[in-house]
C-alpha cells in the first residue's frame, strides 16, 4: 500500500511538472499548420536580435561567475576559518537580495550612480555593464554563497589551512591550490545557478537599458506566438545542459568521489 | 644551548590561562613528548611553535633565531596532525612535493626528493593514488613525508596516532622514531597515550593544567615521579596510609606491621598518617628474597592478561595492585584467599602535592 502510494505520488509528481513542458514544447513545434516542424527555433535562431543577446548575457553571466567566485570563496572561507561567530550575520546578509526585488535594487542603483553623482557609472555602456554585473553578482549571491559554504563544509578547512601553512604556504596559495580546488564542484553548481539567473533575468537589464537576453524574450513574448515557447524550451536546454555538466564534473573528479 | 628554547610562554584565551610560564630547552636531534590529559595545554604550546597560537608572553627561539613573530609559513616547521590533513586534490606525490613547489625548488630536484621522501616511507609504489585510496596508516606515513620534504628545523607531531588501530599505532610509532633518529631531526610529539610517550621519547614534560609538572628521560618520569599527579598519570601507583612510628628513624607502620623506609627522617610528627605510594611491579606476592617488607593481605580480584596477571589485594585500610608473570606452573590466586605480599623500603615512592 505504502509503495502503490510512493509510486502515485511520484507519477504525480511528474504529469505535474511535464506536462506543462510537454505542452509548450508540442505548441513550440506546431507553428507550420498541420504538421510539426523546428520553425519556430529556426526563425529564433535566425535572429541577429538573438545571438547579440544571448552572447551580451553571457559574457555578463561569465564577468558575474568570476566576480561572485573571487567575492564569495574567500569570504565563506575566512568566515569558516576565522570568523565562525559572524556566519548568522553573513547568511543574513547573503539572504538579502532574496527580500529585496531586483526592481528596488536597481532603482537604487540608478539613484546612486546616475550621471549627476560622485561615480556615474550609468554614464557609459561600459559603466552600466559593470553596474549590471554587480546587480547580477548581489542576485545570485544567496545560491552562490550557499553552494561554496555547502563545499566547504565538507573538507576540514583549519587544518587543512594549518598543513599548507607549516609547508610554507601563504594565503593566496591556500585559497588558490588547496581551497578552490576542493570546493570546485561546489563552484560550478554555484556558477551554473548564475548563469541560469543571468540568463533569464529581466528587470535589472531592462531599466538599465541593456541589450540583454532577459529583455529580447519579453518582447519577443509580446510579439510572437510560437518563438516564445521555443525560446523558453532553449533556456530550459540551456538549464539542463549546466545541470549535466555539474554531475559530469562531480563524476570525473577522482577527489569528489572520496567526499561521496 | 638549545636548538628550540621555550621561554616563559604563556596563553590566554579571554579569562582562561591555558599555558602559565611555560619553560623548556631542547637539544638538537631529541626527540621530546609533551605528556598530559586533555586541556593541559600541551597542544596549545605545540601550536605556539607551530604559529598557530600567538603567545601571550614569552619567547620561542629556534637555532638562536627568535621566531615568536614569524607567521607560520615563515618558520620551516612540519607538521603532523591527528586527522592526517592530506590535501584530498592532490595525489601522495603532489602532496608529498607540495612545500617544495612553495620553496621553488626546480621540477628535478623536487622529483628526486619526493622519491626519496616515499622511499623513506616505503610507498614509492602507490605516489599516482588520491589519499582517499590510501588507509589510515598509509595517509600518516605520507603526512610525514610531506612534512619531512622541505627539510624543516623542527618537527612537531599532534597526536598524529590517536586515530590509528592498534597494531599500525605501534609499528607507525616505531617507524616515526626510526625516520627521525635516521634524520636527527628535532622533534615534539603531544600524547596523552603515556605508553607511546615512554616508548620513543629521549624527554617526556608531563604537564597538567598549563604548566610542566616534571621533565625528564621515561626511565626518570616512571621510576622517580616528583608529584602525585605524575606519578598517577605515567603508570599505575598503588597509595598505601601509613603511622609514622619513629619520624627520626623513618619508622612507619601500615596494618600493623612496622618497618623502616631507610631514607633518613620523615618531616611527619609521629602518629602522623603519611601515603606510601609503590608501583604495582615492586610488589610480589608472598615473600621474596629483597623485599623486606612483608604484610599480610586479602586477594581482591585477579585479571589474566596474558603474561602479566593483575591481582588486587587489600592491605589493612587500602588497596593495592600488583603484577606477577603468569606461570603455567603457577595458578592465580583464588579470591577471598589470605596472602602476604613484599615489598622493598627503596621501592617506595615519596611525592610532593
Amino acid at each position: 500500500m505504502t509503495r502503490l502510494f510512493a509510486w502515485g505520488a511520484l507519477i504525480f509528481g511528474c504529469l505535474f511538472f511535464l506536462l506543462p513542458l510537454v505542452g509548450m514544447t508540442e505548441f513550440s513545434l506546431k507553428m507550420r499548420r498541420g504538421v510539426y516542424s523546428f520553425d519556430a527555433y529556426v526563425r529564433v535562431f535566425e535572429d541577429p536580435t538573438f545571438w547579440a543577446t544571448f552572447s551580451y548575457s553571457l559574457t555578463l553571466a561569465a564577468a558575474t561567475i568570476v566576480f561572485g567566485v573571487f567575492l564569495v570563496v574567500p569570504t565563506a572561507y575566512w568566515v569558516r576559518l576565522k570568523l565562525p561567530q559572524a556566519r548568522p550575520v553573513i547568511e543574513f546578509i547573503t539572504l538579502l537580495p532574496l527580500v529585496i526585488p531586483a526592481i528596488v535594487i536597481v532603482f537604487g542603483y540608478i539613484r546612486l550612480y546616475n550621471t549627476s553623482s560622485f561615480l556615474p557609472l550609468t554614464g557609459s555602456a561600459i559603466g552600466t555593464d559593470i553596474l549590471l554585473t554587480m546587480g547580477y553578482a548581489t542576485l545570485a549571491l544567496p545560491y552562490m554563497y550557499r553552494a561554496v559554504d555547502t563545499g566547504l563544509r565538507t573538507i576540514d578547512v583549519a587544518t587543512l589551512t594549518e598543513a599548507a601553512q607549516s609547508l610554507g604556504a601563504g594565503w593566496f596559495t591556500i585559497l588558490a591550490r588547496i581551497i578552490l580546488p576542493n570546493v570546485l564542484v561546489a563552484v560550478l553548481s554555484g556558477a551554473f545557478l548564475t548563469l541560469a539567473i543571468v540568463i533569464g533575468e529581466f528587470t535589472m537589464a531592462a531599466l538599465l537599458n541593456r541589450p540583454a537576453f532577459g529583455p529580447f524574450m519579453q518582447l519577443l513574448g509580446a510579439n510572437r506566438a510560437y518563438e516564445p515557447p521555443a525560446l523558453a524550451v532553449i533556456a530550459f536546454a540551456i538549464t539542463w545542459a549546466c545541470m549535466g555538466l555539474i554531475q559530469l564534473v562531480t563524476r570525473f573528479s577522482k577527489h569528489e568521489r572520496a567526499k561521496a | 644551548m638549545a636548538f628550540l628554547d621555550l621561554t616563559n610562554l604563556e596563553k590566554t584565551f579571554g579569562a582562561n590561562r591555558v599555558v602559565k610560564d611555560f619553560s623548556l630547552e631542547i637539544a638538537k636531534g631529541e626527540f621530546v613528548s609533551l605528556l598530559g590529559p586533555s586541556g593541559c595545554g600541551k597542544t596549545t604550546v605545540l601550536r605556539m611553535v607551530a604559529g598557530f597560537e600567538t603567545p601571550t608572553s614569552g619567547a620561542i627561539t629556534i637555532d638562536g633565531q627568535d621566531v615568536t613573530g614569524q607567521r607560520a609559513n615563515q618558520r620551516a616547521i612540519g607538521m603532523m596532525f591527528q586527522a592526517y590533513a592530506l590535501f584530498p586534490n592532490m595525489t601522495v606525490a603532489d602532496n608529498v612535493a607540495f612545500g617544495l613547489k612553495v620553496k621553488g625548488v626546480a621540477r628535478p630536484e623536487r622529483e628526486a626528493r619526493v622519491a626519496e621522501m616515499l622511499d623513506l616511507i616505503g610507498l614509492r609504489e602507490l605516489g599516482a593514488r588520491f589519499p582517499f585510496q590510501l588507509s589510515g596508516g598509509q595517509q600518516q606515513r605520507v603526512a610525514l613525508a610531506r612534512a619531512l620534504a622541505p627539510s624543516p628545523r623542527v618537527l612537531l607531531l599532534d597526536e598524529p596516532l590517536s586515530a590509528l588501530d592498534a597494531k599500525v599505532r605501534v609499528s607507525l610509532r616505531n617507524e616515526i622514531r626510526e625516520i627521525q633518529r635516521e634524520l636527527g631531526i628535532t622533534t615534539i610529539f603531544v600524547t596523552h597515550d603515556q605508553e607511546e610517550a615512554m616508548s620513543i621519547s629521549d624527554r617526556i614534560v608531563v604537564m597538567n593544567g598549563g604548566i610542566a609538572e616534571q621533565a625528564g628521560a621515561p626511565f626518570e618520569i616512571y621510576n622517580k615521579p616528583r608529584t602525585r599527579f605524575v606519578a598517577n598519570f605515567v603508570g599505575t601507583l598503588n597509595t598505601l596510609p601509613a603511622t609514622v612510628e619513629a619520624p627520626e628513624a623513618g619508622q612507619v607502620a601500615v596494618a600493623g606491621q612496622s618497618f623502616t623506609l631507610g631514607r633518613g627522617a620523615l618531616t611527619a610528627r609521629r602518629g602522623d598518617t603519611v601515603t606510601l605510594a609503590l608501583r604495582p611491579e615492586a610488589i610480589r606476592l608472598g615473600r621474596a628474597e629483597g623485599r623486606e617488607v612483608v604484610l599480610p593481605a586479602t586477594i581482591n580480584e585477579v585479571h589474566f592478561l596474558g603474561s602479566v596477571i593483575r591481582v588486587r589485594a587489600r592491605v589493612g585500610d587500602g588497596v593495592v595492585a600488583l603484577d606477577t608473570f603468569n606461570r603455567p606452573d603457577q595458578p592465580p590466586p583464588p579470591i577471598g584467599s589470605a596472602a602476604e605480599i613484599s615489598f622493598a623500603a627503596r621501592d617506595v615512592i615519596f611525592l610532593q602535592d
